[in-house]
C-alpha cells in the first residue's frame, strides 16, 4: 500500500515538472539561444525564393557566404509565397520575425509602419556600403526598407502560331494592333480566345499584372503625389479599353475566378494567344509544351506614344527585422547577395535581372529569350506603383471588385473608378 | 504455563492531519492526470480565444503598438458591413444546403450499402466508390474540380455533347451559378462521412424490430419511416449539428475555388474575417468578425451538446 502509494506521488510529482517544463517551454520558446558559446551567430532567413530554385542551389549561395563569413550561421526558413506572407504577416504582428526576411514590394508599408522591419539606411550607413550599386530601394518617408535582390518582368507572350493562323504577321506594339490580333486570334474558333484576364480575387494580382501594365506601358500613372488618382483620363482609357475587348468576346471565358495559373495553362495549352505573363515562366511554358512557338513583347502602349514603356514587375526583395538582435550580421547577408557576383548568380538562377547594377547575368545557357527580355527591360523602365503602397492586395482586391462590375455591366466606368478612388483614398492618405 | 507477551503498541500518530493529507493528494490526483491536457487546452485554446475577445474590443491591435479600447465599436462596423451581412446569407444558404443533401445523400447510399439485396462484392465495390470523395484532401478536390468546371472543361464538354446545354456555362466565374457550385463541391466531399456514420447506425438497429413490423404489416416505407428513422434519430441529430458547425467553418474550398468571388457571391464568413486581417490588416475588426462567428457556432454546440446529454 505504501510503495503503491509512493509511486502515485511520484507519478504526480513526474506529471506536474513535465506540465511545467511544458508550460514554460511554450512560455519562453521564442527565447532559444543564437549565439553559440564560441561567439557564432545564427540568423533566421524566411523566404520563398530556396522553393523556385533548382534544388540545393540556394543552398549553395549560402554556403557560399557562411565560408566567407565562419562566425554566421544560417538557418533558411523557406515555403511556397502565400505561406512566407503569411508567416511574416503574423510574425510582423508579434514582433517575431526571423533575422532576414524576404520580401515582396506590396508587404512593405505595412511592415515598416508596423515597425517589424529595420531601417536600411542605417545599416547600409553603419556598415559604409556604398548604395549606388543597387538598381533600386523601396523607401517609405526617405528611408530604405526593402532592397530588390531579383526582378522578374512581366512582358506580353504571344503564340506566334496562333498569331500566323489568324493572319496576323507581326507582334501587337500599340492597343489597336493588340485589339485587332485578339479578335482575329479569336475568329479562328474553336474555344481559342485572344487574350486571357485574371481577376480572381483570393489573389487579385491580375489587377497589377494584368490591368494597370496597359497604363504604365503607355507612360501612366494611377498616382499623384503619391495619392490616388484613378479617376484620370488615363485610367480610365485603360478600364474602357480592357471593357471593349470584354465586349468584343476575346477575353478566355471565366476571368472574374481566373488565376494567375489558369492563364499560364490556357496560354500553354493554346486556348488563348496572347497574355502578360512573368518571364519566370518562360521555362514552365517550354517545359509543358515543347513544340509552342511564342515570343515575348513589351506590353501594347496607347497609338502614337513614343515614350518610354513601363514594364512591370515584381521582386525578391529583402529587409532585416527590426526584432533582430544581430542587425549588423543579418546586413552582411543583404550586403553577400546584393553583391554583384553573388546577385548576378542569383539571378542567373532564377531567370530574373539583378538588383545590382554592375552585376552580369549570364544567359549563355539560358534561353535566349532572356537576353531578349533583358533588351525590353533596358530599354523601358521596371513599373509597379503598388510596390510601397499601404494594404496593397487591398487595394488590388477593391479595383478588382468594381472592374469586375465594369465587365459584368453592373457598373459604369466613371462610377467604378468614382468608388475605387473613394476606397484608395481611404487606404492612402 | 505459556506466557503470552503482547508488545505495546506504538503510540498513534494523530489522525486528524494524515487524513487531510491523503484527502488532499486524493483530490489532487486526478488533477495531476489532468495537467497536461489542461495546460495543453489553455495554452492553445483558452488564451488564443480571450487574446481573440480581447482584440475584438480594441482597435489598431497588432499594427500598432498602442491600441487603445473601442468598445462595441468594432462589432457595430461589422455586422452593418453590407459585405459581412451578404457573408452571414452565403453561408446560412452554403451549410444548410450542404447538411440536408449530406443527410439525404449518406442515408440513401448507406441504406445501399446495408440492403440485403446486393451482394457481398458490389457492396465493397460500392463502398470504395461512395467513399473516394472523402480520401481527397480540399486541395486537391478544389483543383480538380476547377479543372473540371473550366469554361473549356470536362464537364462543359460532357453535358454539350450530350445535348444538355447548347453553349459552354461559366460555372464558376458568373455569380448567379457560383455559390451553387461550391456547395454542390462541399456535398461532394462531404456525404461519404455521413453515409459511414448512417451505415454503423443502421447495422446497429436489431433486426427484431424489423421483424416485428412485419408482423404488425408494415409496408417498406413504413418500416423506414417508424423504425429506421427513429433509431438513426440520435445520429442523425448528432452528425446535422457537426456538419453544420464544420461546414461553416469551411475555408479552404472557398479560397481556392473561387476566393469569395465573383462579385462576393461566395464570400462566407471564414473568407470575409481571412480578408480583413490578411489583406486589409484590420485585425481589430477580423477578431470582431471572428467573435460573431465563434457566438453563432456556440449556438450549434449548444444543442449538439444538449442532445449528447439526452442521450
Amino acid at each position: 500500500m505504501a510503495i503503491r502509494k509512493a509511486s502515485r506521488t511520484r507519478l504526480i510529482g513526474a506529471l506536474t515538472a513535465a506540465t511545467v517544463a511544458l508550460a514554460l517551454g511554450a512560455c519562453g520558446g521564442g527565447d532559444s539561444d543564437d549565439v553559440a558559446s564560441d561567439g557564432t551567430v545564427t540568423l533566421e532567413f524566411a523566404q520563398w525564393w530556396a522553393p523556385e530554385l533548382p534544388a540545393g542551389s540556394f543552398d549553395k549561395i549560402i554556403n557560399e557566404f557562411q565560408t566567407a563569413n565562419p562566425t554566421i550561421k544560417v538557418k533558411l526558413l523557406s515555403g511556397p509565397y502565400a505561406s512566407t506572407k503569411q508567416q511574416l504577416v503574423t510574425g510582423a504582428a508579434s514582433k517575431t520575425l526571423p533575422d532576414v526576411v524576404g520580401l515582396d514590394g506590396a508587404w512593405v508599408n505595412d511592415f515598416a509602419k508596423q515597425g517589424a522591419i529595420a531601417d536600411l539606411t542605417e545599416l547600409m550607413g553603419d556598415a559604409n556600403y556604398d548604395a549606388s550599386q543597387l538598381a533600386s530601394q523601396i523607401q517609405l518617408e526617405g528611408k530604405t526598407y526593402m532592397i530588390p535582390v531579383v526582378n522578374f518582368v512581366y512582358p506580353l507572350f504571344v503564340n506566334q502560331d496562333l498569331l500566323t493562323k489568324a493572319g496576323v504577321d507581326k507582334v501587337p506594339s500599340t492597343r489597336t494592333e493588340f485589339a485587332d490580333a485578339a479578335k482575329k486570334i479569336t475568329a479562328t474558333g474553336g474555344n481559342v480566345k485572344g487574350w486571357a484576364l485574371p481577376l480572381d480575387t483570393a489573389v487579385p494580382n491580375g489587377i497589377q499584372n494584368d490591368v494597370m501594365s496597359w497604363l504604365w506601358a503607355s507612360g501612366g500613372s494611377m498616382l499623384a503625389d503619391g495619392k490616388p488618382a484613378l479617376t484620370t483620363p488615363q485610367v480610365k482609357s485603360v478600364v474602357e479599353y480592357v471593357k471593349s475587348l470584354n465586349d468584343a468576346g476575346v477575353i478566355a471565358e471565366g476571368s472574374l475566378t481566373m488565376k494567375e495559373q489558369d492563364k499560364v495553362e490556357k496560354f500553354t495549352t493554346g486556348q488563348v494567344g496572347m497574355m502578360i505573363d512573368s518571364l519566370a515562366h518562360i521555362n514552365l511554358v517550354k517545359e509543358n509544351a515543347p513544340d509552342l512557338k511564342f515570343a515575348i513583347a513589351p506590353v501594347p502602349a496607347e497609338d502614337g506614344f513614343t515614350g518610354k514603356r513601363g514594364i512591370p514587375y515584381a521582386s525578391w526583395g529583402i529587409g532585416v527585422a527590426n526584432s533582430s538582435k544581430h542587425k549588423a550580421e543579418a546586413f552582411k547577408l543583404v550586403q553577400f547577395l546584393m553583391d554583384a557576383k553573388a546577385n548576378a548568380e542569383l539571378a542567373t538562377l532564377a531567370n530574373g535581372f539583378p538588383g545590382n547594377k554592375t552585376a552580369k547575368p549570364d544567359f549563355s545557357k539560358s534561353d535566349p529569350m532572356f537576353e531578349e527580355a533583358f533588351k525590353i527591360y533596358q530599354e523601358g523602365f521596371p513599373a509597379n506603383e503598388f510596390v510601397g503602397l499601404p494594404k496593397s492586395e487591398d487595394l488590388m482586391r477593391s479595383f478588382d471588385e468594381q472592374l469586375q462590375l465594369v465587365l459584368t455591366g453592373k457598373s459604369s466606368v466613371d462610377d467604378a473608378l468614382s468608388k475605387s478612388q473613394d476606397s484608395w483614398s481611404s487606404v492612402i492618405e | 504455563m505459556t506466557s503470552l507477551t503482547v508488545e505495546k503498541p506504538p503510540p498513534a500518530e494523530p489522525e486528524a492531519p494524515t487524513r487531510t493529507k491523503n484527502t488532499l493528494a486524493k483530490r489532487l490526483v486526478p488533477w495531476g492526470y489532468l495537467s497536461p491536457t489542461v495546460v495543453l487546452i489553455v495554452l492553445l485554446m483558452v488564451v488564443p480565444i480571450i487574446m481573440v475577445i480581447s482584440y475584438s474590443f480594441r482597435d489598431n491591435v497588432i499594427v500598432q503598438e498602442n491600441s487603445v479600447f473601442a468598445g462595441f465599436a468594432n462589432y457595430t462596423e461589422v455586422l452593418t458591413d453590407p459585405d459581412f451581412l451578404a457573408a452571414l446569407k452565403n453561408t446560412f444558404i452554403f451549410i444548410t444546403v450542404s447538411m440536408v443533401a449530406h443527410l439525404l445523400l449518406g442515408l440513401g447510399f448507406a441504406m445501399m450499402l446495408n440492403s440485403g439485396m446486393l451482394s457481398g462484392v458490389t457492396k465493397a465495390i460500392f463502398r470504395v466508390v461512395y467513399v473516394l470523395p472523402w480520401l481527397f484532401t480540399i486541395a486537391v478536390i478544389a483543383v480538380i474540380w476547377r479543372l473540371l468546371l473550366d469554361p473549356s472543361g470536362v464537364v462543359n464538354y460532357v453535358l454539350q455533347t450530350l445535348g444538355v446545354i447548347s453553349d459552354g456555362v461559366n460555372w464558376l466565374g458568373d455569380p448567379g451559378s457560383a455559390l451553387w457550385v461550391v456547395t454542390f463541391v462541399n456535398i461532394w466531399s462531404g456525404y461519404p462521412f455521413f453515409m459511414i456514420s448512417l451505415l454503423a447506425g443502421l447495422q446497429g438497429i436489431p433486426g427484431e424490430l424489423y421483424e416485428a413490423a412485419s408482423v404488425d404489416g408494415a409496408n417498406p416505407w413504413q418500416k423506414f419511416w417508424n423504425v429506421t428513422i427513429p433509431q438513426l434519430r440520435p445520429v442523425i441529430i448528432s452528425m446535422a449539428v457537426l456538419d453544420l458547425i464544420w461546414t461553416s467553418q469551411q475555408f479552404a474550398l472557398i479560397w481556392m475555388m473561387t476566393g469569395g468571388g465573383p462579385l462576393n457571391s461566395t464570400e462566407m464568413l471564414s473568407t470575409f474575417t481571412y480578408k480583413l486581417a490578411f489583406s486589409e490588416y484590420e485585425f481589430a475588426t477580423a477578431s470582431a468578425s471572428a467573435v460573431v462567428v465563434l457566438l453563432l457556432t456556440m449556438i450549434l454546440a449548444f444543442f449538439y451538446v444538449r442532445q449528447q446529454r439526452e442521450r
